[in-house]
């Protein structure tokens, strides 16, 4: 299968000009998959539309990779009150810049994603959560779910049937935090970023207490395709346990940046040389970070047979996150890396947490001294200590997004930071 | 500064903001974007109004305008120029595009020229990796793919009341096959 990759035709964002409009993405199947389930409710009940999706297995584009239609499933029975999808669009992971591209190109294939996540879990009113600093692109799916209103695809009795969904967009306002999902749900609320404590978890108790669901914008694009197509069809494109078309962004020192549609599982190596071109100025590779920055790096020499799958990527200690693939060149100072990583990290902690909040300002103000060639052998020792104390006891995983890169660049790039230290004083007896 | 208030048709467009939710707290963050495009920040007072124009404890606004970083707690120049240097951005010269522009203005990040007219900041991922290094300007339009000579086009355009245009940058895949296509 991954031998395919290149003749693969993309699906999610394929090559049809204007296909932003509504009148093109409906000459072109679009809206066809809301219109078989809500004009054959008999074979598509609620329920088979879950199962469908949970059977494709579409793992969640967002980062964690966990089965769409299984998170679907968790949702309560109705019980007359309000149930929400928030769709999130946050998209701040640094190396993350795919989702804004659905926006630009197919946004019509997100709404109608939603719109059937919606019908399959009872929903009535969606938010969609975009970032602040993505106005131009809110401004965009805005466009989008206007049209779709007029059309009757959205709102009261969406084509005729007694299924009424609203589609409500709002933004942010500079905050990587909220891209953690409880996060958004709370700055949804108008409130700070703060992420909650779970259980309960969002499908119990959600927006305003009420049972929520939170997908991925890419996610909720690839529903369609599943309806459309079937689970099996679904199944079979790209790795087996992590199926489905994928947005790759690719940046850091390759020739052509930018984001690729291809299957999972696509070799790391042709991503870099076949895809984005290799590297530039002919230099040699020296690292990657497959999935944004909390994903642990992969040394050049650890990437043989590595496909951009969860499971192999999890074999060689590191994880397919967003797929946003920062690539590194031979020149590049692994130490400055880390330390602008640890920077980001002590700048978006909530400070909810003492041990995140106290936790990445230490390491980025270790690795700041380490940079700086103030560093001793010691504070390898301690930046891995105070990781360990950090991790898994906060509330929300960015304390682990912050620890698992440093972790994991000290220990495959060791040398290069022991020779920035200088050598401990020793007592000696 | 003058007592503040909204006018009827911002107040409109805030009982809308408002329906867009169950309660009227969760339009803080959009209320407060209404009232920094209106007044150019949101510090104190302008965070009272907004919190009785909400009916809500002027400490939530507050708290809420302190914890994002867009919402500006202090005037700014009239183009604020936010520079990422955040990992895809600091591999590809980020770091020398802001000092670049602090030379240019002679100011460093997080200033703001004597004439009012720029701010610099250091930030975080705008989520433009592939077009790095880039920046943005006032919460506004994104500019990529920056060089020394884009960034002092860019300076020179905006002294002149030119702002730049959206930039659509377009899937490379996509644009190679259009090229063999029309080839």
């Amino acid at each position: 299968m991954a031998q395919d990759w290149k003749s693969f035709e993309p699906l999610l964002i394929p090559d049809i000009p204007n296909l932003e409009k509504i009148d093109v993405y409906e000459e072109n199947g679009g809206y066809d998959a809301l219109k078989e389930i809500l004009n054959d409710q008999e074979t598509w009940s609620r329920k088979s539309v879950v199962e469908e999706v949970k059977q494709a297995n579409i793992r969640g584009r967002g980062g964690a990779g966990f089965n769409a239609g299984l998170k679907w499933s968790f949702m309560p029975d109705p019980d007359g009150g309000p149930r929400y999808l928030a769709c999130n669009g946050d998209e701040s992971e640094p190396g993350t810049f795919k989702d804004r591209k659905i926006f630009e190109y197919n946004p019509h294939l997100f709404i109608e994603g939603a719109l059937i996540a919606s019908y399959a879990m009872t929903v009535d009113t969606i938010y969609v959560y975009i970032r602040g600093e993505y106005l131009s692109w809110v401004e965009m799916l805005q466009d989008a779910v206007d049209d779709a209103y007029e059309k009757g695809y959205l709102g009261d009795d969406i084509l005729g049937t007694d299924v009424s969904i609203d589609m409500e967009l709002t933004y942010g306002a500079g905050a990587y935090i909220c891209g953690e999902e409880t996060a958004m749900l709370e700055s949804l609320e108008g409130k700070r970023g703060y992420p909650r404590t779970k259980p309960p978890f969002p499908a119990q108790n959600g927006l305003w207490g009420r049972p929520t669901t939170i997908n991925n914008i890419e996610t909720l694009a690839n529903v369609p395709l599943v309806i459309n197509n079937g689970a099996d069809w679904y199944g079979d494109i790209g790795a087996e346990e992590h199926p489905g078309p994928v947005l790759y962004g690719i940046s850091g020192h390759v020739n052509r940046p930018g984001v690729y549609e291809y299957p999972t599982g696509v070799p790391v190596m042709d991503l870099i040389n076949d895809v984005a071109g290799g590297i530039r100025g002919g230099k040699d590779l020296k690292a990657i970070i497959p999935g944004g920055s909390s994903t642990p790096p992969l040394r050049a020499d650890q990437l043989d047979g590595v496909t951009m799958n969860s499971d192999s990527l999890k074999d060689v200690g590191s994880m397919m996150g967003t797929a946003g693939m920062v690539v590194m060149d031979e020149d590049t100072d692994m130490v400055e890396v880390l330390w602008r990583i640890a920077h980001f990290y002590s700048h978006e902690s909530c400070g909810q947490c003492t041990p995140c909040r106290d936790g990445t300002g230490w390491l980025e103000k270790v690795l700041k001294k380490i940079k700086d060639g103030e560093g001793e052998m010691k504070d390898l020792d301690l930046l891995l200590d105070i990781g360990n104390q950090m991790e898994g006891r906060t509330i929300c995983a960015l304390a682990d997004a912050a620890v698992w890169p440093v972790r994991h660049t000290i220990n495959r790039f060791r040398d290069e930071f022991e020779e920035r230290c200088k050598k401990s004083v020793h007592a000696v007896a | 500064m003058a007592d503040l208030s909204f006018t009827e048709e911002e107040l409109e467009e805030i009982e809308r903001l408002k329906d867009k939710f169950p309660t009227a707290k969760a339009a803080t963050l959009r209320v407060l974007w209404l009232a920094q495009n209106k007044y150019g920040h949101v510090k104190d007072e302008v965070q009272r109004l907004v919190a009785e124009t909400l009916d809500l404890p002027k400490a939530h606004v507050h708290g809420v305008a302190r914890f994002y970083t867009q919402y500006y707690k202090e005037e700014k120049g009239k183009f604020v120029l936010d520079v990422c240097t955040c990992l895809s951005c600091q591999l590809c010269g980020g770091y020398d595009i802001l000092h670049h522009l602090e030379d240019e203005l002679d100011i460093e990040a997080g200033e703001t020229t004597d004439d009012g007219m720029f701010t610099i900041n250091e930030v975080e991922c705008l989520g433009a990796c592939g077009y790095a290094p880039m920046l943005q300007v006032t919460n506004g339009v994104y500019v990529n793919n920056l060089t020394k000579e884009k960034v002092d086009k860019l300076i020179k355009n905006l002294r002149n009341g030119n702002m730049p245009e959206f930039e659509s940058m377009a899937m490379p895949e996509l644009e190679k096959r259009n090229q063999a296509a029309s080839e």
